[in-house]
């Protein structure tokens, strides 16, 4: 069988993994990232919309090939059609982008290549190699062809979908209440603002939401998620789905380019993402907002901290838990917070009934918020309807 | 388990959501392992309802 030897291996080429790659490899580290994919990026399971104050952050350069569409700000649309606007002068610089993830997952992984990164595609991660009680690099079929990588470290960037970490025995298993599961249709020839990113809560989408991310002039990203506890039949995503566009005239005489299924977890950060040889990141780490389901900046985050962490340990010849540790710290001050904070407003938000939504997102739009942060939500709440606040107690 | 190939997407949100890792995607193709305790998450899961449980045999 074909050996080959590296220092780092990173499964799976999406945003995640590419930053990975190429955080450890422009620090000297040897790195082969392999995708069981024949093209990155492709086919596209997301909606695309991205906020912009982390891109600088990881060292993305922004190229208008993947910038699809710039936004002003988002529309949250209660069940009975209030309206709050998001937009620059309450959210800053949260507000965003939508991508070209065809392009864009390429843009990151020819930046790991520069940086130094092997790439295969059309190579797929089939178990772990343990050695001695350690792991020791992962088997692949690449074109058929099965062949051994040894590592000094393998990196777990293989999606909602993730095996490392389960073959690893770390515990990603998911309770249904912290699952959404998800349907898109790219629609073309349709009447809306594109300028504004859409979403729509309550009963229309249970537990979950439905949005319509702008693409072109006529162009939209117009999909679901169901919380799963929520699901009372098969296929209810599509059908929840089917019916919100049925509704709206503008979108009805839409004709779909691309029909999308998948699904984001909703939890809270998992305890541990990494042992001795081994790191998850992205969703497979189940990194992921419970708010949004949005994990493009978060994996990408994450891989910049494992990347660093990663060519570390080569450094050292270390990577034992005594240098990923740094790792696990290093994430969890950047994004941990944040993802408890907005897993327990999830917890919350879901339990809501269509007339409660109805009442704090007319609040929100009539008095308005000067800040986007769940304190300041709060605080409005509570000077208008103090009753509905106890809910959201813990929060404060 | 049965799925419909003219239904599936191949997303492989039911192969991360079962609890007992019974569900691979080998390229195109859904494979049930015997892991499988026919919880019926998979069935609910899948956004397009491509997957149906077969009646005990
Ligand atoms: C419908 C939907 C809409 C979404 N909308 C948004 C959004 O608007 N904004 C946002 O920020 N996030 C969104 N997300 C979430 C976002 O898509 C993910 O968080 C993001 O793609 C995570 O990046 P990643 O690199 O961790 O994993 P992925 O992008 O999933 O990449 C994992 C890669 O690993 C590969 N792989 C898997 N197994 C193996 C193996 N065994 N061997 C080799 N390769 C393997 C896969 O082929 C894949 O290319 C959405 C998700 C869904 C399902
Ligand atoms: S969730 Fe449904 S569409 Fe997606 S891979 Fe599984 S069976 Fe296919
Ligand atoms: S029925 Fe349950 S255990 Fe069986 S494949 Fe589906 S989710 Fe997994």
């Amino acid at each position: 069988m074909r050996k080959i030897e590296k220092d780092i291996v990173v499964v799976g080429a999406g945003p995640a993994g590419s930053m990975t790659a190429k955080h450890a490899a422009k620090k000297g580290a040897r790195v082969l990232m392999i995708e069981k994919r024949q093209e990155i990026g492709s086919p596209v399971r997301c909606a695309e919309g991205i906020s912009k104050h982390w891109v600088e952050e990881v060292g993305i350069t922004v190229n208008n090939k993947w910038v699809a569409r710039e936004v002003r700000g988002a529309k949250i649309k209660s069940p009975s059609g209030h309206t709050f606007l998001v937009d620059e002068k309450n959210a800053g610089n949260e507000v965003g982008w939508v991508v070209d993830r065809v392009l864009f997952d390429k843009a990151l992984a020819a930046d790991a290549a520069r940086a130094g990164t092997e790439i295969m595609v059309k190579t797929s991660a089939t178990s772990l190699i343990w050695e001695n009680g350690k792991i020791a690099g992962v088997r692949a079929q690449t074109y058929g062809e099965p062949i051994e990588i040894r590592a000094k470290c393998v990196v777990g960037a293989d999606g909602y979908e993730s095996q490392v970490g389960r073959w690893a025995g770390i515990d990603t298993s998911l309770k249904a209440d912290d699952i959404d599961t998800c349907y898109q249709y790219r629609l073309t020839g349709i009447d809306y603002d594109p300028d504004y990113c859409e979403f729509t809560l309550g009963s229309a989408a249970p537990g979950g939401y439905v949005w319509i991310f702008p693409k072109d002039e006529d162009t939209a990203n117009v999909g679901i998620g169901v919380q799963l506890s929520k699901v009372k039949h098969p296929a209810d995503p599509k059908m929840y789905l089917d019916k919100f566009i049925a509704k709206r005239p503008g979108l009805k005489k839409g004709q779909p380019l691309e029909a999308v299924a998948g699904a984001v977890s909703i939890c809270a950060p998992l305890d541990s993402v990494s042992m001795d040889n081994l790191v998850l990141v992205g969703d497979a780490a189940r990194m992921i907002d419970p708010i949004t389901g949005g994990g493009i900046s978060i994996g990408c985050i994450a891989g910049m901290c494992a990347g660093k962490v990663l060519a570390k340990g080569v450094k050292a010849n270390d990577l034992s838990m005594n240098t990923l540790q740094e790792y696990e710290t290093m994430w969890r001050d950047r994004l941990e917070n944040k993802q408890w904070r907005n897993w327990m407003a999830k917890e919350k938000l879901t339990t809501l009934s269509d007339e409660t939504l109805d009442k704090i997102v007319h609040t929100f739009s009539q008095y308005g918020v000067e800040k986007l942060s769940v304190q300041d939500l709060l605080a409005v709440i509570k000077r208008h309807h103090p009753e509905l606040v106890k809910e959201f107690e813990e929060l404060i | 388990m049965i799925v419909s190939i003219e239904k599936c997407h191949h997303c492989g949100a039911c192969v991360g959501s079962c609890p007992k890792n019974a569900i691979f995607l080998n390229d195109l193709v859904l494979v049930f392992s015997d892991e499988c305790n026919r919880c019926g998450r998979c069935v609910k899961l899948c956004p397009v309802g491509a997957i149906t449980m077969e009646a005990k045999k």
